[in-house]
């Protein structure tokens, strides 16, 4: 009995992390659009170029952030939760 | 080269000594606390050392010890870099060091507005650091900035002068600046507020962490690649991870070079935009004017 429930615990996470990491999708497509347009700039105005790269850089991070969060929860579900439940539930065994 | 004295040259072997030295000493560290037998793991940083303290015991942890090395190599980096300067620059090192003074000055000026030239050591320092401490995985060894604690250390240390520079006009002003645009938006302004100094040391964190892990997974796959491939070799032939080499190398550019120097910079911009949009400049000037125009 012991052994099935950690498995759903452990199996569980893993599904979670899977899960939260679908927030990588937003990131994807909001750096695709800035590198585009960046892309776009650059054909009308070689000249700019330094300026828009940086500029671009800096929004593709900033724009990263929110997958970022996502990679924070799925590595907490990976490495930190599964132990952290495993010993809740043991405590609650007793 | 002739006009240099013979304690001159031993000062410049022993700060290149002291630059070695502490990066040496990581690696040895490292060699000597990991448990033998552990193939790849990924692990958070190992600690090294827990000192009984009252509340909470104080714990030494890899990426303290990494991070006081990795100071302790810029710091002599920069001794060398900088000893010996003259008046007018002859010699390489001078040249180089002027570049990046009038780099990160030039910088500075232009996102903060001349008011916060002064900042240009600390956003330098940060960078410098934050751009070390992300290529210290380069020799294999835990980088400091991939522990969550570290840049969340930077990150309130950018928050509290961030809330400095908006109490200039008095605390008055600055629990006023709450109320903006309208009184019941508070809650969401006060969130807002601590999501800066979050969201800051998540971004640094989980970049080089993803670095780590990712490339960690493909060292990993392609070893039992190997093992399923060329797992025939007679001896010891066949236990020698071939399909190891390259792959991981040019993955370490993107991961360790680029997106290292890439979060170091961003870091020290995003905090000269926080810091500068932080301060009130016009209603600061006008309240200085009004109370020197009152003293008189």
């Amino acid at each position: 009995m012991l052994e099935l429930a950690i498995g759903i615990i452990l199996g569980c996470c893993a599904l979670g992390a899977g899960c939260a990491m679908i927030a990588g999708i937003g990131p994807g497509i909001g750096e695709g659009n800035a590198v585009a347009k960046a892309c776009e700039a650059i054909g009308r105005q070689p000249e700019s170029k330094g300026a828009v790269t940086s500029t671009m850089l800096m929004g593709c991070a900033v724009a990263e952030t929110t997958g970022l969060y996502a990679l924070v929860i799925a590595i907490l579900l990976i490495f930190v939760a599964p132990n952290t439940f495993v010993n809740l539930l043991l405590r609650v065994i007793g | 080269m002739g006009n240099k004295s013979r304690l001159f040259r031993a000062v410049d072997v022993l700060l290149i000594v002291m630059m070695i030295l502490p990066i040496a000493a990581a690696i040895t560290l490292k060699v000597l606390t990991t448990p033998p037998g552990e193939g790849i793991t990924i692990t958070g940083a190992r600690i090294l050392l827990t000192i009984p303290m009252p509340v909470q015991d104080l714990l030494i942890t890899e990426s303290q010890v990494n991070s006081w090395l990795v100071m302790i190599s810029i710091f002599a980096l920069f001794l060398f870099m900088t000893h010996g300067l003259k008046v007018k620059a002859d010699t390489k090192r001078q040249l180089a060091v002027e570049w990046i003074v009038q780099k990160v000055e030039g910088l500075v000026r232009e996102n903060m507005g001349d008011y916060f030239h002064g900042f240009a050591p600390f956003i330098a320092a940060i960078l410098a650091l934050s751009a070390f401490s992300s290529l210290l995985s380069l020799f294999g060894l835990y980088p400091p900035t991939s522990d969550l604690n570290v840049t969340a250390g930077w990150a309130i240390l950018v928050f509290l002068i961030i809330t400095y520079y908006k109490c200039k006009c008095g605390p008055v002003y600055y629990l006023k600046g709450f109320l903006e645009p309208v009184a019941f938006l508070a809650p969401i302004n006060f969130i807002s507020e601590f999501a800066t100094p979050v969201s800051m040391a998540f971004r640094h964190y989980g970049n080089v962490l993803s670095g780590t892990v990712v490339s960690t997974l493909i060292a990993a796959a392609l070893a039992g690649l190997t093992r399923i491939v060329l797992g025939w070799l007679p001896g010891f032939l066949g236990d020698i991870p071939f399909l190891r080499l390259g792959l991981p190398a040019i993955l370490s550019i993107y991961f360790d070079i680029f997106s290292g120097c890439l979060q170091a910079f961003i870091f020290a911009m995003l905090s000269m935009m926080f810091i500068s949009g932080a301060f009130p400049m016009e209603d600061y000037f006008a309240r200085q004017a009004k109370k020197k125009a009152k003293q008189k």
